[in-house]
């Protein structure tokens, strides 16, 4: 009885003290949100609403543009350029390929073969990002030059020719052919295909591998039934990071094609800054999101990445 | 595919180990080892971690390369053959489950590699035998500890292995459910007649589930043979000390007479069968004398009159007393040694049997055994400390 007595006293005082920083603890997680929202709202939800309302208005830049609801402003954007729509995704899915190929088994030596040598590749697969991605592009094109040794040693090889059989490049060339495009959008976006794929092949146990094989899975089964499975997280944010930014790119096309490897950021670039047409820009950049939107709902629901661990 | 098939099928045989070895650069993990299991035994591989037991079991799994030495499984030499080809499957120490599996997939993987179709029934079967009949749709990472570690050994057990290969299999599971699970792989073991070969470091472990037991050190087998044999004839101090406690006497050889060698320790005499001394006792040589604490008994010094003749005696003084329900353990300092362990069973309780008595320690001679004086006393004793912490 005396304990039941004598125990609300020493409860009591800490009370209103433990009030404040309560209320305090609610609000921190919101204090914390607020830079990041607000950014999101200056740079990100303010420019959509504004293009959208620019994707519906009509007039001329002398005369000044209106919103008037035009919405046909949409279909014609599509029926005029849906060239440069299908080129894009082709192009990008191209590249994803591309770098899955090329970044899958180069992740898998770091992850698991590379021991010492580790961080030193790391540092290789990141250093292009230390110069600037016109740059870079732009080596391209001296690389791919007519003439260069690129281009001799693959004619000397009679690569070429099967290449202009595909309609991958023409005339000799490769510079100013699909193939320079699928080739420079494949170089600039490997890195951001290679980091995930090494993030999730590297969380895998290594004694995974060893149960495998200890239950009669030869090595290639055993990358086909564990490693590969478990390494889909990163195959899926490997090839979103990859195929986005690659779809809606016109710097490689620019650079390294020609007009007829014009992608939709070639149109939205050039309808935006040298024809000033701002709805029809402002309605392929949309139509340009909700493809990609579409493309990316169906992909993560196909591959099923939230079923996995 | 196919050897799998016939070696399994083909009935067995000796886990045999010949000059067996594993270096990494300078260090010599397992020294070239001879060993042999005998099909259907439960194997223990016991030992300190680093003691190289573990390499040896993944030299049989295929994991680890040996640098020298062969394996047959029988007749077979599977030292060349990678993992996916030996008859042999390993319960790992973290259970190894695919996370991307459910329960069912992950027991049925070793069926499907090896081109089984119609699994069902076994799986279904082996699910029931461990008890998780009802779970086989569920992930790893759902399961508790213990349900992981049974799906692990179902796993492995219904590929029907020549071997199975446990390795420290019930390391991350509580004391209770991991002497649960000792009894229940005992079970197991009995009903399918796998030979199992079983590292731990545990020296319980090992002692209640192997029929045979290899002792470990330092990548050398210190001894082999049953529990009972390894704690009654220590043949080193390692062994010794890692299993259970004994108390040493340093002693020298005074006399040997028939079958009985006299030895002289600090003022009195005492008898040890020459049988049981694996050193060889030359008068004035050293010998190192053992016993078991619970071979002894404890008389109080007033009745020390009373006590049998023929039996080795020690005098000393009772340092601690801790009393532990069906025992009670003492520390009794004597002049041969000054942290004698004696284990009572509390049948009748003398009182007078209390810290700061003088008491007399004596014993049957029949339990002394003789040990190489040149080795280190406490071998084997840090190591036990290390792991019960």
């Amino acid at each position: 009885m005396a304990t039941v007595t004598e125990a609300p006293p020493p409860l009591a005082p800490p009370a209103p003290e433990t009030k404040p920083p309560r209320r305090r603890g609610r609000w921190t997680p919101y204090l914390l949100l607020l830079p990041g929202l607000l950014w999101l709202v200056v740079f990100f939800a303010l420019p959509v609403i504004y293009q959208a309302s620019t994707s519906v208005q009509t007039g001329s830049l002398e005369e000044g543009y209106k919103v008037t609801w035009h919405f046909a402003t949409y279909w014609d954007a599509l029926s005029e350029y849906w060239p440069q729509f299908v080129r894009s995704v082709l192009y990008a899915a191209s590249a994803t390929v591309l770098c899955l190929l090329l970044g899958y088994p180069l992740a898998y030596l770091i992850a698991f073969r590379a021991g010492r040598w580790r961080n030193l590749i790391m540092i290789l697969v990141i250093a292009p990002f230390f110069t600037s991605f016109l740059i870079r592009t732009l080596a391209w094109k001296t690389i791919l030059a007519d003439g260069g040794p690129v281009v001799g040693a693959l004619d000397a090889l009679h690569v070429l020719d099967v290449t202009a059989f595909l309609g991958w490049t023409a005339d000799d060339r490769v510079l100013a052919t699909p193939l320079a495009v699928v080739c420079g959008l494949t170089y600039n976006f490997l890195p951001f295909m290679i980091l995930p794929l090494y993030t999730s092949l590297e969380r895998i146990d290594p004694r995974l591998h060893e149960a495998a094989g200890d239950l009669y899975a030869k090595p290639s089964t055993t990358f086909r039934k564990v490693t590969f499975p478990l390494s889909m997280p990163g195959v899926v944010s490997g090839t979103l990071l990859t195929f986005i930014p690659a779809s809606g790119d016109y710097i490689n096309s620019d650079l390294l094609g020609s007009t007829d490897t014009r992608m939709v950021g070639n149109v939205i670039q050039s309808q935006f800054l040298r024809i000033l047409d701002y709805p029809t820009a402002a309605a392929l950049s949309f139509i340009l999101m909700a493809a990609i939107l579409a493309v990316v709902t169906v992909y993560i629901r196909k591959s099923g990445t939230e079923d996995l661990v | 595919m196919k050897t799998t098939e016939e070696t399994t099928t083909a009935g067995g045989g000796d886990v045999r180990l010949t000059g067996i070895s594993k270096t990494y650069g300078d260090f010599t993990a397992v020294h070239p080892l001879d060993l042999t299991v005998p099909q259907g035994s439960f194997f223990a591989l016991l030992g300190a971690s680093g003691c190289g037991k573990t390499t040896t079991l993944r030299m049989i799994a295929g994991l680890e390369e040996p640098t020298s030495g062969t394996v047959h499984l029988g007749d077979q030499d599977v030292t060349a053959l990678p993992p996916y080809k030996r008859p042999v499957n390993t319960v790992f120490q973290s259970y190894a489950l695919f996370p991307h599996l459910d329960i069912y997939e992950n027991v049925a993987f070793g069926l499907r590699r090896r081109g089984i179709k119609s699994v069902k029934k076994q799986v279904e079967e082996m699910l029931e035998l461990v008890q998780l009949g009802e779970q086989a749709r569920k992930k790893p990472h759902q399961l508790s500890g213990g349900q992981q570690q049974r799906v692990a050994v179902a796993r492995a057990l219904i590929n029907h292995p020549k071997v199975l290969l446990l390795d420290e299999p019930l390391g991350a599971l509580d004391l209770k459910l991991r002497r649960q699970m000792q009894l229940e792989l005992k079970r197991i073991q009995t009903e399918v007649g796998i030979t199992f070969v079983h590292v731990t470091h545990d020296q319980e472990e090992a002692m209640t589930m192997a029929d045979c037991v290899a002792v470990m050190n330092a990548g050398r087998v210190e001894q082999l043979g049953t529990p009972a044999d390894l704690y009654e004839n220590p043949r080193t101090t390692f062994v010794a000390n890692f299993l259970g406690t004994s108390n040493f006497i340093e002693a020298e050889v005074d006399a040997t007479s028939g079958d009985d060698i006299v030895l002289k320790a600090g003022g009195g005499k005492l008898v040890l069968h020459r049988s049981r001394a694996s050193a060889p006792a030359t008068t004035g040589g050293k010998i190192l004398a053992g016993v078991r604490p619970e071979k002894i008994s404890l008389t109080h010094a007033d009745d020390a009159g009373r006590i049998p003749e023929g039996r080795n005696r020690i005098t000393g003084r009772i340092t601690e007393s801790s009393f532990i329900g069906v025992s009670t353990q003492f520390v009794v300092d004597s002049p041969v040694c000054s942290d004698f362990e004696v284990y009572v069973q509390n049948i009748d309780r003398d009182p007078r049997l209390a810290p700061g008595a003088e008491v007399v320690l004596h014993w049957n001679p029949a339990h002394t055994f003789g040990l190489d004086a040149a080795q280190d006393i406490d071998a084997g004793v840090e190591t036990v400390e290390e792991e019960v912490v």
